[in-house]
């Protein structure tokens, strides 16, 4: 599937979806979104490049092997449940600041929370999708 | 009390640590553990020998009732004294009888932790504490009789040691648990003061029966009794240890401890009393066909802890004063033949008692340990025995009813116990020393001395039994019993009945010796019954349930998935068509049904056409592009039907699967003719009932009303607790957070999974 078209719009398209997904993300605690739909568009984004200029060059622009991801968002999410211990009260306690942040809005522990399921899913997904592709590749 | 109780385990993993340090004698320093704890336990005896019990309490998971509440009375005394004490001979003993093997401080790990299991069982007031350590005493003895794990027979006795009594253990559990949620408490001295609930309570039988189920699987009990045997396998110093003081006594603890709480009732005392008869007969007629010193000592054991239930479950004074004595007793020339028995073999090689002769004149300290042990166990006058012997007597004479039934049968058991007794404790040292063993010599101090000092005891006690009445003998019957004792402990009761049994066991005893030779013919004699025991059918049922198993899997998890899930639903589609057509009652409420518009009737037109292009296709990337046909459909209506989270996660993750499909299938071969007709038209049927049924169960949920209070809570609180609007998102970060953070655990143990399978496969070569 290695037509012009779509590779030159996936490379435009990548840092749009990504863009797009860390904003599903950031609306999701008002609007429609979150962590794990965020997580899902981020994957998606990945696998329409990897799609359009094959596995290899994803993976080269990547640099990472994507399930490198999986301990970090665990490490957060955990990091954030773990906080509000910290001052004495019980485990996922949700902290906020008191006001608003430009841009992103209120920040809280919860935030932190879906960060980590967010990274956990594109790191989920992506470590299963790339790693059944490549199976089936050889 | 704690750190007495925990010590043993601090040490079983210093121990496992220290690794090849303890070699050769130095592991004799371990013992120095077992010995302070028994001075420690000793220290206890005036305070008891008064009349008073002593409690400790911490608590440990108190949400659960389950308290570390250690309560030291006289039956719990006597076991840690029996625990630690011979439990400090065994020490001794084992480091110079285990010098030669390898992996010693495996074997004093296993040790120090099986000691220590024991104490926090019988010091244990909380029943869920107790059964924790009772199953530790499970897992530590399965190590230990298995201890010469590269021994196929040792495996798979230790195997049936903790099949059975662990299987026992669940009985108990669920024993303990009725009991507890009965009064409320799962305190062992709540339960005796709140007797009469649980004495009342319907389930009185139920209880009666888990808490006897694991009494008697854990003492070997008929028809249970068969592991012990098998469990001579471990080295001798373990047998001596779990046989005679300590694992196999811990049913009759039990039993002993919930006297006063479940005891004095006619079921009990019945159960009891047939149990502990037919072991204590059958058990001792068996040592009579045996020629395997263990073996031999294996059967005495049975039959001694038959006869101690049953003399618990006669239930008078007489016989509670008769177990308590006859537990010390017991312990006491059980370990000493053990032990002998364990140097025989060491120095001689065999165990086989046609064989073994004459061994007095190269190991004369051990022969009079063993002759002092088996003078002892025959219940020859002015020795400890004797006094235990006469106590069972008075005991069944005091039985009430059926006591000249009772004891005939404690006269028959005592006379055969008196033979085996004789046979592994005499037979090898008596007569002519055969040529093989002239050049056996005596073993080190650390290997005779034990059990010639547990026979010295044995002689004192016998004595002097004014030493040990007070002290402990009394605070046990006290706990067992509750009211004062009467009965001092003598040696002469004058001439009466009792006296007279005692003399018909030893003529039997003696003549029974005299006559009857050990001989590995008659073994032949009794396994012709083999296929008639206990230890036949039960593991054969075992098997078989191993054999249907097998089947089941063969037939239910063949591997291919396409089974799995036709059973599923199969399964599925028979439960809930059962429920629909017996249960409730199908009517579909036509007011409830929306008008149809045309974004949805245009909606399910596509899906339809998708489905069809799915089943029928003979193409599979058709297919699965059908099917996420269907996905985006539903996503679709997900957004009518105002669900946008919802909607966005259809989208994505079907977008995804599809992606996968095709990824996996573009790769795979073009199979055209994929299934055969019947097969379609199987799978079609179940689809069609399954699909029919699901469809009906949504219009019923329709017709239900549903309670608004869960979705009032969150979308009331949502930004009250959590600042967020959207109560989707709340819910999966905030209110449950809790579930979504497994939920990311397990996405990523499916992740690792499919990375392992598909990544880190055998290559052909490693898999052949």
């Amino acid at each position: 599937m290695k037509t012009i078209i779509l590779k030159t719009a996936s490379n435009y398209l990548l840092p749009v979806l990504l863009l797009f997904s860390v904003f599903i993300l950031l609306r999701g605690h008002y609007l429609p979104g979150g962590g794990f739909v965020g997580g899902l568009v981020a994957s998606i984004a990945f696998v329409l490049h990897a799609f359009a200029n094959g596995l290899d060059k994803t993976r080269e622009f990547l640099k990472y092997h994507p399930g490198i991801n999986i301990p970090i968002g665990l490490t957060i999410s955990l990091i954030s449940g773990f906080a509000p211990m910290l001052i004495g009260q019980p485990f996922m306690t949700g902290l906020w600041f008191e006001k608003p942040f430009p841009v992103v809005g209120m920040i809280g522990s919860a935030l932190f929370f879906d960060i980590g399921v967010y990274i956990v899913v594109v790191g989920v997904t992506l470590t299963i999708l790339f790693t059944i592709s490549e199976t089936a590749n050889e | 009390m704690h750190i007495a109780v925990l010590s043993g385990f601090v040490v079983a993993a210093m121990v496992l640590l220290a690794g090849r340090l303890l070699k050769g004698y130095q592991s004799l320093i371990l013992s120095l553990l077992p010995v302070s704890l028994f001075i420690y336990f000793l220290s206890f005896i005036p305070r008891l020998a008064d009349g008073n019990t002593v409690m400790y309490s911490y608590p440990w998971i108190p949400s659960l009732g389950v308290q570390l509440d250690y309560h030291l009375d006289g039956l719990s005394l006597l076991f840690c004294l029996l625990i630690t004490g011979i439990g400090s001979l065994i020490f001794i003993y084992a480091a110079a009888y285990m010098k030669g093997y390898n992996y010693v401080n495996r074997f004093f790990c296993y040790l120090s932790m099986f000691m220590a299991s024991m104490l926090g069982l019988v010091l244990s007031d909380n029943v869920l504490a107790l059964f924790v350590f009772w199953e530790l005493t499970s897992i530590s003895s399965f190590f230990l009789i298995g201890f010469n794990n590269d021994n196929p027979d040792s495996r798979k006795s230790s195997l049936l040691a903790l099949a059975i009594t662990g299987g026992g253990g669940f009985l108990l559990m669920a024993g303990f648990i009725l009991m507890g949620s009965t009064i409320g408490s799962f305190s062992i001295s709540e339960m005796i003061t709140s007797r009469s609930v649980l004495q009342n309570s319907e389930h009185y039988w139920l209880m009666l029966l888990l808490i006897c189920g694991g009494a008697f699987t854990k003492s070997a009990q008929f028809p249970f009794h068969f592991w012990l045997p098998g469990a001579m396998k471990a080295p001798t110093p373990v047998s001596a240890y779990l046989h005679s003081a300590t694992m196999v006594k811990a049913g009759v603890y039990l039993l002993a401890r919930l006297t006063p709480v479940l005891g004095q009732n006619i079921y009990w005392n019945n159960t009891l009393m047939i149990v502990g008869g037919i072991t204590m007969v059958y058990a001792a007629f068996h040592s009579l066909f045996r020629t395997d010193l263990k073996t031999i000592l294996a059967y005495t054991t049975i039959s001694a802890l038959g006869i101690l239930v049953f003399l618990l479950g006669i239930g008078t004074q007489q016989a509670l004063i008769a177990a308590a004595v006859f537990i010390l007793v017991h312990a006491l020339y059980k370990a000493g033949l053990f032990l002998v028995t364990g140097i025989i073999d060491h120095e001689t090689g065999t165990r086989d008692v046609t064989v073994l002769s004459g061994l007095r004149k190269v190991m004369m300290p051990v022969a009079i340990a063993g002759i002092v042990a088996a003078i002892s166990s025959a219940g020859i006058p002015f020795t400890f025995g004797f006094l235990g012997k006469d106590l069972i007597y008075e005991g069944t004479l005091s039985s009430g009813n059926n006591f000249i039934f009772l004891t005939a049968l404690a006269v028959v058991t005592n006379i055969m116990l008196l033979y085996a007794g004789f046979v592994a404790g005499i037979k090898p040292f008596t007569g002519n020393i055969p040529s093989q063993f002239h050049d056996v010599h005596l073993p080190s101090l650390w290997m005779w001395l034990p059990p010639l000092l547990l026979g010295i005891l044995s002689m004192i006690f016998g004595f002097f039994p004014a030493l040990i009445d007070n002290s402990l003998v009394q605070p046990v019957v006290r706990a067992l019993h509750g009211g004062p004792v009467d009965i001092p402990l003598k040696i002469w009761h004058g001439f009466n009945l009792v006296l007279l049994l005692s003399a018909i066991t030893l003529v039997g005893g003696f003549l029974l010796y005299k006559y009857i030779k050990p001989s590995s013919e008659r073994i032949h004699a009794v396994d012709r019954f083999r296929e008639y025991s206990p230890a036949f059918i039960i593991p054969g049922i075992a098997t078989g349930v191993h054999a249907f198993a097998r089947h089941y899997t063969r037939i239910m998890q063949n591997g291919y998935l396409r089974i799995y899930v036709l059973v599923i639903v199969l399964f599925l589609v028979v439960l809930l068509s059962y429920k629909l057509f017996t249960g409730v009652n199908i009517y579909i409420d036509e007011s409830k049904l929306h008008e149809i518009t045309i974004y949805e009737a245009v909606v399910t037109g596509i899906m339809l056409f998708a489905i069809f292009k799915t089943v029928f296709t003979s193409s599979r990337l058709i297919a699965v592009a059908a099917m996420g046909v269907v996905g985006y459909c539903i996503c679709l209506l997900f957004v009518f039907y105002s669900a946008p989270d919802l909607a966005m996660t259809q989208f994505t993750i079907d977008t995804l699967t599809v992606v996968l499909f095709v990824l996996v299938l573009f790769r795979l071969p073009p199979f055209l003719h994929l299934t055969n007709a019947p097969v379609k038209i199987r799978d079609g049927l179940v689809a069609l009932s399954f699909g029919t049924l699901l469809s009906i169960i949504a219009l019923e949920v329709i017709n239900e009303t549903a309670t608004k209070d869960i979705t009032e809570f969150y979308a009331k609180n949502s930004y009250v607790f959590a600042k967020g609007k959207n109560v989707v998102n709340v819910i999966l970060v905030d209110f449950r957070g809790m579930d979504t953070l497994v939920e990311i655990t397990v996405l990523t143990i499916a992740a690792i999974g499919v990375y392992s399978m598909l990544k880190l496969k055998i290559g052909l070569k490693e898999k052949e």
